[in-house]
């Protein structure tokens, strides 16, 4: 069943919101509507406050200053109203490993006074929707990281939510798994109708899911707008980017290429290709010129499509990777990573 | 707050007890060292402290070397009677014979035997001739405490030779007094004594209470904190977060928790102490569990403030640790607090576990019934709400922050 939501209703709105910790800005006055069956993604490095802004937005934390409406309940002032209607993956996994799937479920469940009938055959539902039926009376500490994302997005499901709070959903999974967390967020969205926002720092991710993205840098958002339009901000009619091979390309090549007028912004791919993003009519005649000037030996040239990365590129001047790579820790693996005590 | 909400609560509070529950019984390694640490407790401190009880069948060697006095070897007769007598009745020694004083040294070098009695060849010629009867004991100077012990049962066993010489004196004495009086002339004051509950009590019935209420503090003021913080870096607690519960149904289902895992360790060290360390419970045992349960209700606003400044789970350990020593040797849980200097009793008044103890302590040991400790009762319930008034709002403001 396909529910179409009515033209351009708002459901989340957010105005000024702040948080600081101490003298930190996590959070700087950001301002930004969500309509109803959208998916709507925060896009940044690690540290720009997407997460901060998510655990604001499900009432996990307190802003500083500013306000932020969902359905129309205050998040502070009527966080249980927001609460009945939003459902939160963490990029940590909420579940306890010495449960099982089902009483996880049923545990985490009973916290929101569902009928005990109406969640029985929910969770039977949820389990059938991830393929967990046959694991639902295992201990969840036991499962794979894709069951347990699983689990994970399953849990968030249990109130059938309105909204849906993603915060790094794919984040420490095999590509296979982040596949099938995509098109299942991508199902709830268009057959449910379910509200997404969603937290990332892969551009792919983006890319593939959000109808309209956010690019988050230092607690403020920089640009908002579709994914095609951001992409236009630089394959207008004005500026495209190049890739080029050259054979013997030096370091002394890429200053002569960056100090060029027309080069916005240089990147070395490998050991021979650089990726330019230009703008200007002579562009191409000028880096080409520039080689050829200094014995540069051009294999290859292409014109690319820009991606989302090149769009945080050319809006931020940083890479997203620069501060992203060094966050991303692998730390549920291993055999001892997984038995955690919880109770002392 | 209305009896609808009330009931939430109450059913939330159980769902997260429930669910504590069963991950602790899921965890067999918690579970041994549930049933192992109060084991341990009871043992070690009961063992340690506990010194007479523990002196049993000591291998000590007895020298006869009395001559007589003409042919009567009366003296040293009466002295092994007696000192055998003496010894059935309390087992503390395992007496053997030897010849010389030098077998005597030999063995105790060896490690065989750990002293000596040495009769020596004029004892019974010095009493008989009017003098004093000399008794040698030969000790084993790395062992000091052991010469001790051996000179008190010494000391007992010359006390009722003299009592037995002297009576026999007496009657020779005047014919007319009978023998049951003359212990009244030879020994006119005398002391006994009684406790007001039948049989004597050993450590084991001292600080059985205390553990007991020190356990039980532990369980909530470590185990509380510990949980939590524990929830929130794991990332679970977010998910009871995010749901429309009361706050306040999370620390009390973590609190019922903790507080059953405390009662049933009461329990456990109950019965080891009954059963294996021979105490006497002469009060109610509901009013025991009742005592414990109102320590629980006196300790869980201290382990809620904690819980809430704690950001980690280790910054929560630290400052448990830190706060539990002082307690368990303040709160005289091991020592009675009338031992300790003005100043710690000072502090001890102030922490609720010296009530608890107190007050297990008067029940178990004493038999109290509620009157007894109705101060104790009152001082508990008020430490208590006092802060639980303090915790509720300080947990709310920090689980959302």
């Amino acid at each position: 069943m396909k529910v179409v939501p009515m033209e351009n209703e708002i459901i989340i709105e957010v105005q000024n919101l702040t948080k600081t910790f101490g003298k930190f800005t996590a959070v700087d006055n950001i301002s930004f509507t969500v309509k109803k069956g959208e998916v709507f993604g925060l896009l940044g490095p690690n540290g720009a406050g997407k997460s901060t802004t998510l655990r604001m937005l499900s009432t996990l934390a307190r802003p500083t200053k500013g306000a932020a409406t969902i359905g129309g309940y205050d998040i502070v002032k009527n966080d249980t109203g927001v609460r009945k209607m939003i459902g939160i993956v963490s990029e940590k996994m909420i579940m306890y490993d010495r449960l099982t799937a089902k009483e996880n479920l049923w545990f985490f469940g009973s916290l929101f006074n569902i009928p005990k009938d109406v969640l029985t055959k929910r969770i039977d539902e949820l389990l059938e929707l991830v393929e967990l039926t046959k694991w639902k009376n295992v201990q969840v500490g036991t499962f794979s990281t894709g069951m347990r994302q699983r689990m994970n997005v399953v849990r968030s499901l249990l109130n059938l939510p309105q909204v849906l709070f993603l915060d790094e959903p794919t984040l420490g999974l095999d590509p296979q798994s982040s596949v099938e967390i995509r098109d299942f967020i991508k199902k709830l969205n268009r057959e449910n109708g379910t509200t997404v926002v969603i937290t990332t720092h892969m551009m792919i991710d983006a890319d593939l899911m959000c109808d309209r993205i956010a690019i988050v840098d230092h607690g403020k958002i920089v640009a908002l707008d579709t994914p095609s339009n951001l992409k236009k901000l630089i394959s207008g009619a004005d500026t495209t980017i190049l890739k080029l091979d050259i054979a013997n390309l030096t370091s002394e090549l890429i200053e002569t290429v960056r100090a060029l007028k027309c080069a916005d912004s240089v990147t070395q791919e490998n050991s021979t290709t650089l990726k330019i993003l230009v703008h200007g009519d002579e562009a191409f005649d000028s880096v080409i010129d520039a080689i050829r000037v200094k014995n540069g030996k051009i294999t290859s040239m292409e014109n690319l499509q820009p991606t989302l990365e090149d769009v945080f590129l050319h809006i931020t001047g940083h890479q997203v990777r620069d501060s992203a790579d060094q966050k991303i820790k692998m730390e549920k693996h291993g055999p001892f990573a997984r038995q955690q005590r919880r109770i002392r | 707050m209305s009896y609808m909400g009330a009931k939430t609560l109450l059913s939330h509070s159980f769902r997260i007890a429930w669910k504590d529950t069963m991950e602790l019984f899921r965890n067999k390694m918690m579970l041994v060292m549930l049933i192992l640490m109060p084991l341990f407790m009871m043992v070690m401190v009961g063992f340690i402290y506990s010194s007479d009880a523990s002196m049993s069948n000591v291998p000590i060697a007895l020298a006869n070397q009395d001559s007589g006095y003409g042919d009567s070897m009366v003296g040293s007769q009466t002295f092994t009677t007696v000192l055998q007598q003496i010894n059935n009745s309390t087992g503390m020694m395992k007496l053997s014979s030897v010849s010389s004083v030098d077998e005597i040294k030999t063995l105790v070098q060896n490690g065989e035997i750990d002293g000596g009695i040495v009769v020596p060849s004029n004892f019974t010629e010095s009493i008989l001739s009017g003098q004093q009867g000399t008794i040698i004991i030969i000790t084993d100077q790395s062992n000091p405490q052991m010469s001790a012990t051996i000179q008190a049962v010494l000391a007992s066993v010359f006390d009722q030779m003299g009592t037995m010489l002297a009576q026999q004196n007496v009657m020779g004495l005047n014919s007319s007094v009978n023998y049951s009086n003359s212990i009244a002339i030879v020994k006119p004051y005398t002391v006994t004594t009684e406790g007001i509950v039948d049989g004597s009590a050993t450590y084991f019935d001292f600080i059985a209470p205390g553990i007991m209420a020190m356990t039980v503090m532990m369980s909530v003021m470590t185990g509380l904190p510990a949980a939590i913080s524990q929830e929130k870096e794991v990332g679970t607690l977010d998910g009871m977060m995010v749901a429309p519960i009361n706050r306040l149904s999370i620390i009390l289902g973590k609190t019922l928790a903790q507080t059953a895992r405390g009662l049933l360790q009461g329990a456990i060290i109950l019965g080891l102490a009954v059963g294996l360390f021979g105490v006497t419970i002469h009060g109610s045992i509901l009013l025991v569990f009742g005592l414990l349960l109102l320590g629980v209700f006196s300790f869980v606003g201290l382990g809620i403030v904690l819980t809430s400044f704690a950001k980690d789970q280790e910054t929560a350990t630290m400052m448990m640790t830190m706060l539990m020593f002082p307690m368990m040797f303040l709160s005289g849980v091991f020592f009675p607090v009338a031992q300790m200097p003005w100043f710690m009793q000072g502090i001890a008044s102030f922490l609720p576990l010296t009530y608890v103890s107190t007050a297990l302590r008067k029940v178990m040991v004493l038999g109290a019934e509620i009157p007894a400790i109705s101060t104790e009762l009152m001082i508990l319930i008020a430490f208590g709400a006092v802060m639980i008034a303090i915790a509720v709002p300080v947990f709310r403001r920090a689980m959302t922050r």
